[in-house]
């Protein structure tokens, strides 16, 4: 504490990974975990999911790893299948989303100072109402179900991406290589396209990687306050709701485990958007 | 200041305008009937007639114009309509639950300012020790935590095995109202509160930190630890004056999280809240009381950023005389 060093120092004796080691670490175990979402969802799939009044209730155990529900239902094969479906949820709300972002940003920048006023207003007013009322009316608008939620979600996490995309492309805007690329008559698009769009591109991953897991943990908080999703597509936040009812009665693993999985699965996708920014931040990049 | 505050209020009246207008004109185009939503499981003993009558009764026979136009002027009276699930004033509704949801979100508000405040000095006094890493692997782990989860854990923990608070409700049930306890109610409100309070930690504390660090790494504490300060001395001289106030701020901007969490933590427990009774309008097709919420949660976000605005005017000096030149004395 005294010393006026504060550059972390590291232990020299244990070898630690950097962090394009660790990256690649997290991408791996990433992928591995949606390899096992997907094969899972596709073989345990139905079989899992049937009901088996013979083994209700079971707490974990090796036939069992986590357990079974009040109908004899596998809860791996139920938490296996909620998960790949708030991923797929996740996945596209994220992708619509940093897509508005990409747009609205780009056409506040270039298109001039109405629109722009426009679109920082409207950015502004998305902001203005908490974000799951806002998931609320718009599921609400949208009549509930499957595309109730996904409309939620995705028309909600635009709104701070824009934002800076915005500012990026009004720095890059009076960069010397686009007033040149203007001066020599390119048009608008051309250098939007060519010049504006490379630039962008790792914020737009950086950005989509970080609204993901914030998109599946809304998408479950959305599908747990009862919006959307049926009963009978096990979505984590719908198993979570249902278990509230078997919780008194001890069923504790009906809630713990589905929760850590989305737990783990956010923190992963978390990691991931984080380290990357990181690498493709050049100030921190060889840190 | 008065320039100021006067922008702010023109700019809150905008606001709410656009933010009514618009929901107003999206639950227009959703495909949920208003009446079917009323009439609910009654529906086959509903003739023509009847659903006619009701329609007419709420006014929905009418083109779409008029009734934004009916709608509009009725809120400017201050008259919200009435909502269809309680069948009592919107603005009654919202007045009662928000003070239920009110007591939920101070409490767990000031929790997580204090606690992560805490947290974040530790972590950024001991930057780079094996204490900073792991509160701050708790923090970011926190962040991705569901609120509904942790709140189920509480709940299966606190609630069901230890026995030491009841399981949800706002207060005892099958109590008359007037026997309810002011310590009846603390004692329902508590697991709610400490599972909206620890969620909030995290934020705080993660940027307590930053700014610590910032603050650590600058001219003037590098004087300080030459000049022999270290520690508590160190701290309460140069790292408390200089972040108490980013801080404070960016916790009374966190106010739409707040209400966000709270919907979710109402949820779990069952409390008698704003938020549950948003998500009982949002489920029953209840158009009235939703439009109400979505307003009503817009005016407490701007309140708090609006906060956290005063503050930084009033204590800050320098961003005083720039802002607004009428406020030299």
């Amino acid at each position: 504490m005294n010393s006026v060093n504060t550059l972390p120092c590291r232990n020299s004796n244990r070898r630690r990974l950097n962090r394009r080691q660790h990256t690649l670490l997290t991408i791996a175990l990433a992928a591995t975990l949606l390899f096992v979402l997907l094969g899972g969802a596709l073989f345990l799939g139905e079989e899992g999911l049937s009901v088996n009044l013979n083994h209700r209730n079971m707490p974990p155990s090796l036939a069992y790893p986590l357990g079974t529900d009040w109908l004899g239902r596998d809860m791996l094969a139920r938490t296996v299948q909620g998960l790949s479906l708030s991923f797929g949820v996740g996945l596209t709300a994220a992708g619509i989303s940093a897509f508005i972002a990409l747009v609205l940003g780009l056409a506040a920048a270039l298109g001039g100072k109405r629109l722009d006023t426009i679109i920082t207003w409207l950015v502004d007013l998305f902001l203005a109402v908490p974000h799951l009322v806002l998931i609320i009316l718009i599921a609400f608008v949208f009549g509930g179900g499957l595309q109730g939620v996904i409309a939620g979600v995705t028309l909600t996490h635009w709104p701070a991406l824009t934002r800076l995309l915005r500012a990026e492309v009004l720095q890059l805007r009076s960069a010397e290589f686009v007033l040149v690329s203007r001066r020599l008559g390119r048009s608008r698009w051309w250098v939007a396209t060519r010049h504006l769009l490379p630039h962008l591109k790792p914020q737009l991953l950086v950005g989509f990687l970080l609204l993901f897991p914030h998109a599946i943990l809304h998408e479950a908080a959305i599908t747990f306050l009862g919006f959307g999703l049926s009963p009978h597509r096990p979505a984590i936040g719908v198993i979570l709701s249902e278990s509230m009812h078997y919780l008194s009665a001890g069923s504790w693993w009906l809630a713990f485990f589905p929760g850590l999985a989305l737990l783990v699965m956010v923190r992963m996708f978390d990691i991931l958007g984080d380290n990357l920014r990181l690498l493709y931040d050049p100030r921190s990049a060889r840190e | 200041m008065l320039l100021f505050l006067t922008g702010r209020i023109l700019r809150l009246l905008t606001l709410l305008a656009a933010v009514s207008v618009l929901s107003f004109l999206l639950l227009e185009a959703s495909p949920i009937d208003p009446v079917r939503a009323y009439v609910g499981a009654d529906m086959l003993k509903v003739g023509p007639e009847q659903w006619a009558k009701i329609a007419e009764y709420w006014g929905l026979d009418r083109p779409l114009p008029e009734r934004l136009a009916r709608w509009s002027m009725a809120v400017l009276r201050g008259d919200l309509g009435v909502s269809m699930i309680f069948r009592r004033p919107v603005l009654d509704v919202i007045g009662e639950r928000f003070l239920a949801s009110l007591a939920l979100m101070l409490t767990a508000w000031t929790f997580s300012g204090i606690f992560g405040f805490a947290l974040g000095t530790l972590a950024g006094m001991k930057q780079g020790t094996w204490t900073d890493r792991l509160i701050k692997w708790y923090c970011l782990t926190l962040a991705s935590t569901p609120l509904f989860w942790l709140g189920l854990l509480m709940l299966l923990t606190f609630a069901v095995w230890l026995g030491w608070f009841p399981v949800g409700l706002g207060v005892p049930a099958g109590v008359p109202a007037h026997e309810v306890t002011l310590a009846d109610r603390v004692h329902h409100l508590l697991l709610p509160a400490l599972t909206l309070g620890i969620t909030g930690v995290a934020g705080v504390a993660l940027h307590t930190r930053q700014k610590l660090v910032e603050v650590l790494q600058s001219d003037y504490v590098l004087f300080a630890r030459a000049r022999g300060e270290s520690g508590l001395q160190l701290f309460r001289r140069h790292g408390l004056r200089n972040i108490a106030l980013p801080v404070t701020t960016l916790q009374f901007a966190s106010f739409s999280e707040l209400f966000g969490g709270s919907v979710l933590a109402e949820q779990v427990f069952s409390y008698p809240g704003l938020g549950q009774a948003a998500v009982q309008a949002g489920l029953r097709g209840d158009v009235p009381l939703l439009l109400g919420v979505v307003i009503f949660s817009a005016i407490f976000v701007f309140s708090g950023n609006l906060a956290a605005e005063l503050l930084y005017r009033l204590i800050d000096p320098r961003l005083r005389l720039k802002g607004d030149p009428c406020e030299q004395r």
